[in-house]
């Protein structure tokens, strides 16, 4: 199995995940080698085997629905990159 | 009194031999001494004197607790509140932890004092320590050579008596590969055991905390120290936390040992598999029997796990926006230009193929055969070992296919660096406990030992190992230049 470079962008881009122009083709290289590792698993017989999640197939824990946490939004906010009256700020996304 | 091991040091302090400041200082002074191994990320020695002085007070009031006065080292992966947590990587080089994982806040509990923050594996990502945005950590057994990873720092430094004992964190063999690697004792506990609160998630399935020390003895009291129910890690299991002491001297009577054979496979350097069945000859005479058992899906872990793995991390990782903590590229056009440029100038090569591959395994139409089909096999890896460890009490093998390899040996190859985790991983993917312990050496290179148990047997796991650490010395020995 091997990905071209074009793929690698693609795959990229539904990351958001920049990747350099001259590395796309090392990438393409080092995906496909990983694939062809994984496609190891395609001659193993598993249709009757239940997928394993959790190393103990426990299963999600429940709570109470009560209140458990506080606000702490400013203690938060304030590792931010970038803040405003308690909101983060991105760039203009609506005209 | 670095050469002491934190049951010795535990034991002066409460005599009044030396006090906790005195014993900071001097693993401060060593850190500083042995820099060039580049294991720490942040050294918190102002932070470490201040909780050293409060710990010579409850000492002389004589309410001293577990760990009151030593001093540990924790990987960078843990969450230290006001304490730049870095995960190794450019993305949180600015993050200070707004809170404290469950690990510290245990080990704040236990009286430790902390000395500072260890280097690793960008995101636990790598076997070498080579991916550290902070650089690579040198072993101190040849410093040429890589400590193992993600766990470098860690290993490197308790291996350096730069730190008694540490904290890793094991996703693929993260603690166990590069304890064997510097020659130290692991213990990866049972997935659930320790709580991921504010471990900075890699592969939210296989992760696990655990400790790193010199010996058993002293694994089993960080141990303690760390595992637990804790109900903000929806993972963590019910489960009474058993006095990991306790049972250390226990006979090793009609232990019953399993030899995977997949494990001594042809494949396995023939200098290691000597010093392995020499360690297992140890067990004989401590009354041990052993038999051949079968992991017959064992070559399916690599594939599985890095479909997982990768799966899991790509999953997680996309929680680093640049919108709300950690690295923001500047002058964004627009909010998918911040994304990809913030991603992509503070991501490494290693932690982006793994989001690549992840991406790509999740993706409509490669879903089931890739992820889907990973956890399918998972399965029956988890029940070769089940019918293994129904037939004897532990599995033993090598922890690592080769010792320590040369600085930049296998960073041109991905694939080759994975299959550094070839005995580890499977373990990962069960969900099952293990140690490495040091059991001798080839070229003056150590090698570990790995010993795997069942579910929550990690009082057994150690009593196995501080058994052997009593008829051998392996794990007493020190790199030449950090006596």
């Amino acid at each position: 199995m091997s990905l071209s470079a074009d793929e690698v962008k693609k795959i990229a881009y539904l990351a958001r995940l920049g990747i350099d122009e001259q590395d796309t083709d090392a990438y393409a290289k080092d995906l496909s080698n990983m694939l062809d590792l994984m496609t190891q698993m395609g001659d193993t017989f598993t249709d009757t085997v239940q997928p394993m999640a959790h190393p103990m197939d426990q299963m999600q824990r429940l709570r109470p629905d009560t209140v458990s946490e506080h606000n702490q939004r400013e203690n938060f906010q304030s590792i931010a990159p970038q803040i405003e009256a308690g909101l983060y700020l991105v760039p203009k996304v609506i005209d | 009194m670095h050469n002491k091991t934190i049951t010795e040091q535990a034991k002066d302090l409460r005599s009044g031999k030396y006090s906790s400041v005195e014993l900071t200082q001097a693993y401060l002074q060593r850190i500083k001494k042995h820099k060039a191994l580049n294991c720490f990320i942040t050294v918190t020695e102002e932070h470490a004197l201040e909780d050293a002085k409060i710990a010579d007070t409850q000492l002389s009031a004589g309410n001293a607790k577990l760990l009151t006065g030593i001093p540990i080292a924790q990987k960078d992966i843990f969450c230290t509140q006001d304490i730049k947590t870095s995960c190794a990587s450019k993305m949180l080089d600015n993050f200070i932890a707004p809170y404290n994982a469950t690990v510290i806040e245990n080990f704040n509990n236990a009286g430790a004092v902390m000395l500072g923050k260890l280097n690793m594996d960008e995101f636990a990502m790598g076997s070498s320590n080579e991916t550290s945005f902070y650089g690579a950590v040198q072993n101190p057994w040849d410093t040429n050579t890589v400590p193992g990873g993600s766990s470098g720092g860690s290993a490197a430094a308790v291996a350096a008596r730069l730190a008694p004992a540490v904290t890793g964190t094991d996703t693929g063999g993260s603690i166990r590969q590069p304890a064997s690697l510097c020659g130290i004792t692991g213990l990866k506990p049972t997935y659930g055991r320790v709580s991921r609160y504010g471990m900075i998630a890699f592969a939210s399935s296989l992760d696990q905390g655990g400790p790193m020390a010199r010996s058993a003895e002293d694994a089993a009291l960080l141990l303690q120290t760390m595992a637990g129910f804790d109900s903000k890690d929806s993972t963590s299991v019910e489960q009474a936390v058993p006095d990991y002491s306790a049972g250390l001297n226990n006979s090793l009577e009609g232990l019953k040992i399993g030899l995977p054979k997949e494990f001594f496979s042809a494949d396995l350097n023939n200098d290691i598999a000597t010093t392995i069945e020499a360690a297992i000859n140890e067990y004989r005479k401590l009354g041990a029997e052993v038999k051949e058992v079968s992991l017959p899906n064992m070559k399916l872990a690599i594939p599985a796990y890095y479909v997982i793995a990768s799966a899991e991390c790509s999953a997680n990782l996309s929680r680093f926006d640049g919108v709300r903590f950690g690295y923001r590229c500047d002058n964004p056009a627009d909010l998918n230009d911040l994304y990809i440029r913030s991603r992509g100038e503070a991501f490494g090569a290693e932690v982006k193929r793994r989001i690549l591959m992840g991406t790509y395994a999740l993706s409509a139409g490669y879903y089931d055969a890739y992820y889907i089909k990973a956890q399918k096999v998972r399965r029956l890896i988890s029940e070769d070992f089940n019918k293994a460890l129904s037939e004897v009490d532990v599995l033993m093998g090598p922890v690592s296919p080769s010792t320590a390899f040369a600085q930049g040996e296998k960073t041109g190859d991905p694939i080759e660096m994975y299959l550094a985790d070839i005995y580890t991983i499977a373990i990962n993917l069960a969900g099952l406990p293990a140690m490495s312990i040091p059991a001798g050496f080839v070229d003056n290179k150590p090698v570990g030992l790995q010993v795997i148990g069942n579910y929550f047997t990690e009082a057994r796991l150690l009593n196995i190992a501080h058994q052997y650490q009593q008829v051998t010395n392996w794990h007493q020995q020190t790199p030449q230049g950090f006596e």
